[in-house]
């Protein structure tokens, strides 16, 4: 238990995955622009890296009793791509409202490097199926914690007088250095507290 | 069209002018992830290299085969074949480089360049051409990684080309006589200076990739050339199979609220 509050306070705050891991870097720049389009994104990529983590643990373990675990690559981006399509299908057909507020982001999802991301790490670690999902959802709300308090920044930032040569990318980019930098603050947490005994 | 370019200017837009990751803004996860030595810069910058030459040449030779509604996905699956092959050349003869790269080895396959790449060229251009597009795109990768691992490394960690042995492995054992590198930290101390080891971390990253794009974006400015944006949506290579991000940024977001409404 005390393992999985550690890994949930680890993607959250001590190793932040866009924040300090670096994954999913496209859309925390490009998406951010709006408090609401940041947490319907990062919403959509909760869901999905749960339910790409809850599909792939079995299919992994199939791979590995077959010896296939060299095809984990190929397998997991069309796992991931299918289930995408999948549930914006089903949101679409039965879940009207919550298709309107997720599902227009789902087709980017594919190609977002954290959900992958999240897989492979979660068989690189070897975690078991329990683990496996806090660690996903650890990941995916710091994602979203990463988001909303970006969009937050930006949000500040358009009231800014930025010199020039900075304005657009650049800025968006040492704002991100910063907020990044307060997140360090938050090392050392995991030890402080015991939870990793 | 591909009549009139020449292999020169193939090759050579994706160095400066249609630089992926300074003009383009694409692959920025990797730029961030592992640019905290020049070694890793290379090391990933050739694998993302040799996946985006081999997938652009199989891909346009397959161009007028692969149904357009189902491209997308079939591109995934060739280029996470790539993906795949070099993970394994890179595990069995560099070991040292897959274990600095992590999972970043394998997120190769989502790495925009190579299906952007895919999309916007190879789909569209013979083989000749399109596998020179790939050579010049991914040097051009592997450059502006360079050029940030150089600025990182040196800033934070007070070395340069340091652990390059782990990829000259591959020439054999001690090429160029054990040389591991410089390492300034010798030379720092005795002026009582130390590495600003911040730039090695990931706030560092945010902030050089900043720089140098504001950088970039003032030399192209003095060219009369527009700066670079990540437009949401636009950039995204899903962007052309998908009918709600069909335009760009502002298109999804006029979209987005209709859809609400």
């Amino acid at each position: 238990m005390k393992y999985l509050i550690a890994l949930l306070v680890m993607g959250l705050l001590t190793n932040n995955f866009v924040l300090s891991k670096f994954y999913g870097i496209c859309p925390f720049l490009g998406v951010s622009k709006k408090l609401n389009t940041a947490v319907g994104m990062s919403a959509a990529v909760i869901v999905v890296m749960l339910m790409a983590t809850a599909a792939t643990y079995p299919i992994n373990k199939l791979l590995v009793n077959h010896d296939l675990a060299f095809l984990q690559t190929v397998v997991f981006i069309l796992v991931i791509a299918a289930l995408v399509q999948m549930v914006e299908i089903v949101l679409k057909k039965f879940m009207k409202p919550l298709y309107n507020a997720l599902g227009i982001y789902l087709p980017l999802i594919t190609t977002n490097c954290a959900v992958l991301g999240v897989v492979l790490l979660n068989v690189q670690e070897e975690y078991t199926f329990i683990q496996a999902m806090v660690n996903s959802l650890g990941a995916g709300l710091g994602f979203m914690l990463a988001m909303v308090l970006f969009a937050g920044v930006r949000g500040k930032m358009e009231d800014c007088d930025v010199p020039e040569f900075l304005q657009g990318l650049p800025i968006t980019l040492i704002a991100a250095s910063l907020v990044s930098l307060s997140f360090l603050g938050f090392s050392g947490i995991i030890e402080g507290m015991g939870l990793l005994g | 069209m591909a009549e009139k370019k020449s292999l020169g200017k193939e090759f050579s837009k994706g160095l400066i002018r249609e630089n992926p990751v300074l003009r383009l803004v694409l692959g920025t996860c990797p730029t961030l992830a592992v640019t905290t030595s020049v070694t890793n810069a290379i090391g990933m910058g050739v694998a993302a290299t040799i996946v985006l030459v081999c997938s652009n040449i199989v891909i346009s030779a397959l161009r007028k085969v692969i149904p357009s509604k189902v491209r997308i996905p079939a591109y995934i699956v060739i280029i996470a074949s790539f993906v795949t092959i070099v993970q394994l050349l890179v595990k069995a003869f560099v070991p040292a480089l897959d274990t600095a790269l992590g999972a970043f080895l394998p997120l190769i396959v989502v790495n925009c360049i190579i299906l952007g790449r895919a999309e916007a060229f190879a789909s569209k251009n013979t083989v000749l051409y399109s596998a020179v597009d790939g050579l010049g795109m991914g040097v051009g990768f592997t450059a502006a990684l360079c050029l940030m691992g150089t600025c990182r490394e040196i800033l934070g960690a007070g070395t340069f080309l340091n652990g390059i042995q782990d990829l000259l492995v591959l020439f054999g054992d001690n090429v160029l006589g054990g040389w591991n590198g410089f390492d300034f930290n010798g030379g720092l101390s005795a002026v009582g200076l130390q590495p600003i080891t911040l730039f090695i971390l990931p706030a560092g990253g945010f902030f050089v990739f900043g720089i140098l794009m504001a950088l970039a974006n003032k030399i192209a400015a003095g060219k009369g050339k527009p700066k670079a944006e990540l437009h949401g949506c636009a950039h995204c290579p899903m962007a052309g199979s998908c009918a709600k991000y069909a335009a760009e940024n502002e298109t999804c977001e006029e979209k987005k609220e209709e859809v609400a409404s």
